[in-house]
């Protein structure tokens, strides 16, 4: 299949999870990177479960944040 | 690495942070990286889901619509800021631990000192450690 990540076309097998795919990707520090599919947000808990689908366009977003202490 | 900004761009950042006093604001900035040089082509003004005057969170949402603005216009997402209201302009531990991106700029604005603001860029690698990058407004 393909999809677009981070604007990219690139060829994947079926099935996929954001899981993998996050690993594939070398995504660094995951734990604070948030996911789309298509626009739409995936919870970090079903990265596990959610499969990528022919076409889909996914973008990994890191937390950004901060404090002045 | 050197940071240059329109000065049009600055005065949106520093309306923007003025703006949220007493809190921190925030936003991402757009541009190009050609070796040792970046450019600002966008602000991109974000609301800081903390609403604090001591910690900014960015809205995802916000940050996504950015993040394909700029792809769309052909940039990329090359840095962000936000304010210190009551702080000056350098990385606190909180910033530093919360830099996850150790390939964009890192501005800061202090508002401290009435009628003085200061904005700095800083570069945060994997290990924490802070550069300090050097900031060219121009015309």
């Amino acid at each position: 299949m393909f999809i677009k990540v981070a604007g990219e076309k690139k060829e994947y097998p079926e099935g996929l999870t954001v899981k993998e795919l996050i690993e594939k990707e070398d995504v660094e520090t995951p734990q604070y990177v948030t996911v789309t599919i298509n626009d739409e947000f995936v919870e970090s808990g079903a990265f596990e479960t959610t499969e990528v689908k022919d076409g889909d366009e996914i973008e990994f977003l890191y937390f950004m944040g901060g404090g002045a202490r | 690495m050197k940071l240059y900004i329109k000065k049009s761009d600055y005065n949106t950042i520093l309306a923007h942070c003025t703006a949220g006093l007493p809190n921190e604001s925030c936003g991402l900035l757009a541009g190009t990286k050609e070796g040792e040089e970046i450019t600002v082509t966008k602000v991109y003004l974000l609301t800081n889901v903390d609403a604090s005057r001591e910690h900014f969170s960015m809205d995802p949402k916000e940050q996504l619509a950015a993040l394909k603005d700029a792809r769309a216009n052909g940039y990329k997402i090359i840095g962000n800021f936000h304010s210190h209201p009551e702080s000056p302009s350098r990385p606190s531990e909180e910033d530093k631990r919360l830099a996850f991106d150790p390939t964009i700029e890192y501005l800061i604005l202090s508002l401290m000192e009435e009628g003085n603001p200061v904005l700095k860029a800083f570069g945060i690698d994997k290990e924490k450690n802070v550069t300090i990058h050097e900031i060219e407004i121009t015309e």
